[in-house]
Formats: structure tokens, C-alpha cells, sequence
């Protein structure tokens, strides 16, 4: 059997700034059931931490209800934080202590033995790999060191529901794939509900079940990763020729042999989206051969969820996060 | 389940032990008081009570805690900065203990503080009466929590403005020193200074603390220092416990 563990209801966060108001997250309604592995996936600003804030009791909601781990967040704040974890953007640990005691002064903080506390923190320590810098003051450790002590803090007790806030911000590719699978193993072996937001796409396709695609404070998709791009997104060919004049000729064959194609010229280059583009392929090339128009190279790229949501917004994310790094606040 | 106590005793332990681990930082952070302990003894006339020590060291005492104490709110500064006080908020620990398990690891570097002032201090003529010292680190430890308390709670109005802090506490810090006698006495200063001195809190517990390191135990002196030391620390806890309640909302 399967129960809730976080039900929200038209969840909204409005600030002001300057006399100015910025809804954050605007009548937000998510169901998560025990045992997801969920993304919030979104550009910078979009009000992933806003929500994880407001779910975490961080932060008040302006209107609406949440309840996760069932518990009201804002009636029972105290329940919901005895029964969750919380990986922030931010470096949990403080930096003049050393790594071993901030993991046991957690433990004492969800009401661990000292004794519970000290065999979990060996068992976290050995488990990612921290044995090393154990005893050291925070300060001295890595980014990635620090980023594992992080989930080592959020793990210390062995919470049902685990929220994730950018988690692998500021870690090298080996320290993300570490992270992808110690996250992997956590829902495997403890069935932890989880909640992580990114705005890596690659993170959120291959880490989570179910992306949920928030911008300007709304939710715009959710689905699996395979849906999502089945729904919004086609396959991509890209076909280069040596005239341009080749190209058109190209576009109006193609639309002829592909039904519901959306294509795009630039110069010598033809890109046509399509369902099973894969498939569809073959048939193209032998179109063009059959009109006489030599094709220079072809590629052939499954969507993506920035295809996806470039379909759904019209923006690419690509750019987005790219551009918007400066906007990004600890808060 | 936690209890406050718990709570508190958890979040007391937790900000002791880099000082236990690192206990140089205590020294370091009183090399200004007794840098001003070498410079300014010398330049005070004896009384007829003994030598100027007698009546410079507790002002000392005091000054060292009111330095290292009104800026401990700079760690929670950086801890708000970081993102451990907010590791901390989302964990279950009682709201207020927040504040007052930090406030009351103060105690600690001011206990090591006032002794080791005082063990430097006895080859050069200071004469220790141990029972009136003992209840004047006692008084003076009402006053440390609360002033750690105040110095946390302008830690979290100040935020992600962390010259805002220093500068308030700057401000306040150097006025509330010299207007309480401690480096010059004030006994002949002109009329507004004295009305201004009566008005710092800080003024009473310098009084009672030279009252008591002199072996004065039952006085005047003593009780309103008491009643100061005791209005400072409920008010500080007081005022520190409605701000981080209201800051995590
Ligand atoms: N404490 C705050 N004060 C004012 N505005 C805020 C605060 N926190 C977030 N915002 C604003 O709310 C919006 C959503 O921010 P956030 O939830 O941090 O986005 P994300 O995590 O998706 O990047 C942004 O416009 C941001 O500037
Ligand atoms: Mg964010």
C-alpha cells in the first residue's frame, strides 16, 4: 500500500522587493506518493526553493496548504521536521567544527542517542567515503567533501522523506555520479521518498521517475522523463547539404514525405522534429535521392528535456541557466 | 523526543566544542583587553585600597567578556551565510533553544578569560579574594548571556549585510565601555557624562565586580549589579528568543 507524503494545495509564495511583488510560486498543487524519487526541474528563479522552503517549514506560505509526512506545515511545523531531511543549497556544516562532530550534533538535533548517533556517523562516514577528512575542521574539506558531508547530515536520521535542494551544484562530473548513486541506492535500499530540485536536465532524466517542470512559479509538465519527451518533443534531424537552394528543395520534400513535421532552415541546414524520427530516417534520404538532392551529412539526436521544455515555454533552459547563474541566491 | 533542555544543551555543546578543541582562539580573542591591561595599569595612580590593580582588573574582566561576547553574533552571521543555521531550522531543535544554547556557551571563554586575567595579574600585585570572584563571574555571566543574546539577534536582523553588524556593534560597543568607568573612572567627570554613566546598565555590574573581586560580598553595590547583570540577561533572551521565532517564519 501506497500512502501520501506530501499533498499540496494551491501552495503560494509572494514576496516583496522594493514595494514590488514577486510571486514566487503561484497556487502550486503537487501529490507526492511514499517511495517517488521526483525532480523539480526548472530555469534559475522558476521557485523550486521556494517550494522545497515552504515544504521544509522554512519559510511560511503566503496562501494554501501543504501537508508532508503527514503533518500540516504550518500547524505542526515541528512534526514535519522530525519526520524529514534537508540537503540545502547551502554547506550544512558548520566551518569551524570538525566533520565527525557536526554529524554527531545532528543526531542529537532529531533526538539520537549519543551513542545512535556516533554508529550512524561511522556507518554515513565509511558509506560516502569521508573517512579521510572525518576528523578535520570544515573549513579545510573540498567543496565535494563538503557537499557529501551534507548528505551525510541529511541522512543521519535515516529520515522517510529526504528533499534535495540542488545537490550537485558545485560538484565535478565523478562527485555527481557518486551522488546519482548514492541517491539510487537510498530509494532502493530504504525506499526514501525523495524530492530534488535541478536545473541540470541530464540530472533530472537520469535520476528521477517523475520530473516535475516548474516555471515562474508554476507547474507546467510532470510526467516521467520518457513521457514527457514522448508528449512534447520529437525526435530532432538535423541534415546538412552544400547549397542552400538544396536545403529548401529539401524542406518542401520533406513535408511531403513526413506528416506533422515541424522543420527550420538556416542557410545549408534543414532540422525537422518528429515523432520516430529514428525510423522515419531512411525513408527521407531515399526521398531526396529520388528528387536528386545530394545530402552532405545527417544526424539524427533523440529529444531531450530541453526540447521538451522549449516546446513548452518557448525558452530553452539551456540558455536560461546558463545566462542566469548571477541571479541565483543562497536564499 | 527533545526537550528544551535537550534542545539547548544540544546546541551549547555544539557551539563549545571548537572552543574546546582550539582553546588558543579564547587567548586570541583578548589580546586587545590585555594589551590595555599593560599599557593602562601602569599609568594609574595607587590607592590607598593597594595597587591600581584592585581596582583596573575587574574592569578588565568585564571588558574581555564585552568583547568577545558582543561579537559572537558574527558566527551565526556566518552560519546564516553558509547555510548551517538553516541545516539547523530545519531540524526539530526548539526555536528558542537556538539562541539561548549559543548564548549560554558564552560563560565558558569568559570563565577562562577572567581566570587567566586574573593569574596574570597576581605576581604584579593583585591580591584574589576567591569567594567574591567567584559570585562576580557568577553576576557577570547574567550579563554575558544576555549580551550574546543581543549580539545574535543583531546577527539576524543584520543577515546578508554583515558590515551592518559590525558597524552597530562598533557603535555601541566603545560608548558602553568608556561610560561604564572601566578604562577612566567617572567620578569626576562633568555632570552629563555621570547622567549618561547612571544609565548604562553596564555601569552597575563594573561596580558590583570591583565590589566583589575587593571581597566586598553584601553591598549596595553588590545587589544593583546583581539586579542589572539579571535585567540584561532576561531582556537579551527575551529579545533573542522573539527574533529567531520571527525570523523563521
Ligand atoms: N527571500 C527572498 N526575498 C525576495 N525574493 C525572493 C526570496 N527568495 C526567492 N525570491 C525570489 O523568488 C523567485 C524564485 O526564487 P527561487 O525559489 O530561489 O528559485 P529557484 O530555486 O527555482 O532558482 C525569484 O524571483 C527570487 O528572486
Ligand atoms: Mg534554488
Amino acid at each position: 500500500m501506497t500512502s501520501t507524503m506530501i499533498r499540496t494545495s494551491g501552495l503560494t509564495r509572494h514576496f516583496t522587493v522594493k514595494k514590488r511583488t514577486v510571486e514566487a510560486v503561484r497556487g502550486l498543487d503537487l501529490t507526492v506518493d511514499e517511495g517517488e524519487l521526483v525532480a523539480l526541474l526548472g530555469p534559475n528563479g522558476a521557485g523550486k526553493s521556494t517550494t522545497l522552503r515552504m515544504l521544509t517549514t522554512l519559510l511560511r506560505p503566503t496562501s494554501g496548504t501543504a501537508e508532508v509526512a503527514g503533518r500540516d506545515v504550518t500547524r505542526d511545523p515541528r512534526g514535519v521536521r522530525a519526520r524529514i531531511g534537508y540537503i540545502g543549497q547551502g554547506n550544512g556544516a558548520g566551518h569551524s567544527q570538525r566533520a565527525r562532530d557536526e554529524l554527531l550534533s545532528q543526531g542529537r538535533a532529531y533526538g539520537m542517542t549519543v551513542a545512535a548517533a556516533r554508529a550512524r556517523a561511522d556507518e554515513l562516514v565509511g558509506s560516502l567515503d569521508l573517512g579521510a577528512v572525518a576528523d578535520r575542521v570544515v573549513s579545510s574539506l573540498s567543496g565535494g567533501q563538503r557537499r557529501r558531508l551534507d548528505i551525510a547530515m541529511g541522512l543521519i536520521h535515516a529520515p522517510e522523506l529526504l528533499f534535495l535542494d540542488e545537490p550537485s551544484t558545485g560538484l565535478d562530473p565523478q562527485n555527481r555520479a557518486n551522488l546519482a548513486e548514492h541517491v539510487r541506492r537510498l530509494r532502493a535500499e530504504q525506499g526514501t521518498t525523495m524530492v530534488l530540485t535541478t536545473h541540470y536536465l541530464e540530472e533530472a532524466d537520469q535520476l528521477a521517475e517523475r520530473v516535475v517542470v516548474i516555471d515562474h512559479g508554476r507547474v507546467i509538465a510532470d510526467d516521467t522523463p520518457a513521457r514527457l519527451k514522448a508528449a512534447h518533443a520529437g525526435d530532432r534531424i538535423t541534415l546538412e547539404f552544400d547549397h542552400e537552394q538544396e536545403a529548401e528543395r529539401a524542406e518542401a520534400r520533406a513535408l511531403g514525405i513526413a506528416e506533422g513535421a515541424q522543420t527550420e532552415r538556416t542557410g545549408t541546414r534543414l532540422e525537422i522534429r518528429i515523432d520516430g524520427g529514428a525510423r522515419l530516417t531512411p525513408k527521407l534520404l531515399r526521398g531526396f535521392d529520388e528528387a536528386h538532392i545530394p545530402v552532405a551529412s545527417v544526424e539524427v539526436a533523440r529529444p531531450t528535456l530541453d526540447d521538451v521544455f522549449l516546446n513548452l515555454t518557448g525558452r530553452s533552459l539551456r540558455e536560461e541557466s546558463a545566462g542566469a547563474g548571477t541571479q541565483e541566491r543562497a536564499a | 523526543m527533545t526537550t528544551f533542555a535537550t534542545d539547548t544543551a544540544t546546541v551549547f555543546s555544539r557551539e563549545l566544542r571548537p572552543v574546546l578543541r582550539d582553546p588558543f582562539s579564547v587567548i586570541f580573542s583578548m589580546l586587545q583587553p590585555l594589551l590595555f591591561l599593560a599599557l593602562f595599569a601602569p599609568l594609574l595612580p595607587d590607592t590607598d585600597g593597594g595597587s591600581a590593580l584592585q581596582w583596573f582588573v575587574p574592569g578588565i574582566v568585564v571588558m574581555s567578556c564585552l568583547f568577545g561576547t558582543s561579537a559572537t553574533g558574527s558566527n551565526l552571521l556566518f552560519e546564516i551565510q553558509t547555510g548551517s543555521h538553516e541545516r539547523m531550522l530545519v531540524s526539530p531543535l526548539s526555536r528558542p533553544a537556538l539562541i539561548v544554547g549559543r548564548a549560554l556557551k558564552e560563560i565558558v571563554p569568559m570563565f577562562a578569560q577572567a581566570v587567566l586575567i586574573v593569574l596574570v595579574t597576581i605576581p604584579f600585585g593583585f591580591e584574589l579574594h576567591v569567594g567574591g570572584a567567584l559570585v562576580a563571574l557568577a553576576i557577570l555571566a547574567l550579563f554575558c548571556v544576555g549580551l550574546g543574546s543581543l549580539s545574535y539577534t543583531l546577527a539576524l536582523a543584520a543577515r546578508n549585510t554583515e558590515w551592518m553588524f559590525w558597524a552597530v556593534q562598533q557603535t555601541l560597543l566603545f560608548p558602553l565601555l568608556l561610560l561604564a568607568g572601566i578604562l577612566l573612572p567617572i567620578d569626576e567627570a562633568p555632570e552629563w557624562l555621570r547622567v549618561a554613566s547612571h544609565l548604562n546598565p553596564l555601569t552597575y555590574v563594573v561596580d558590583a565586580e570591583r565590589a566583589l573581586f575587593n571581597g566586598e560580598l553584601v553591598s549596595a553595590t553588590v545587589g544593583y549589579g546583581l539586579l542589572a547583570a539579571a535585567a540584561v540577561g532576561v531582556l537579551g533572551l527575551w529579545i533573542g528568543t522573539k527574533a529567531i521565532r520571527r525570523a523563521s517564519a
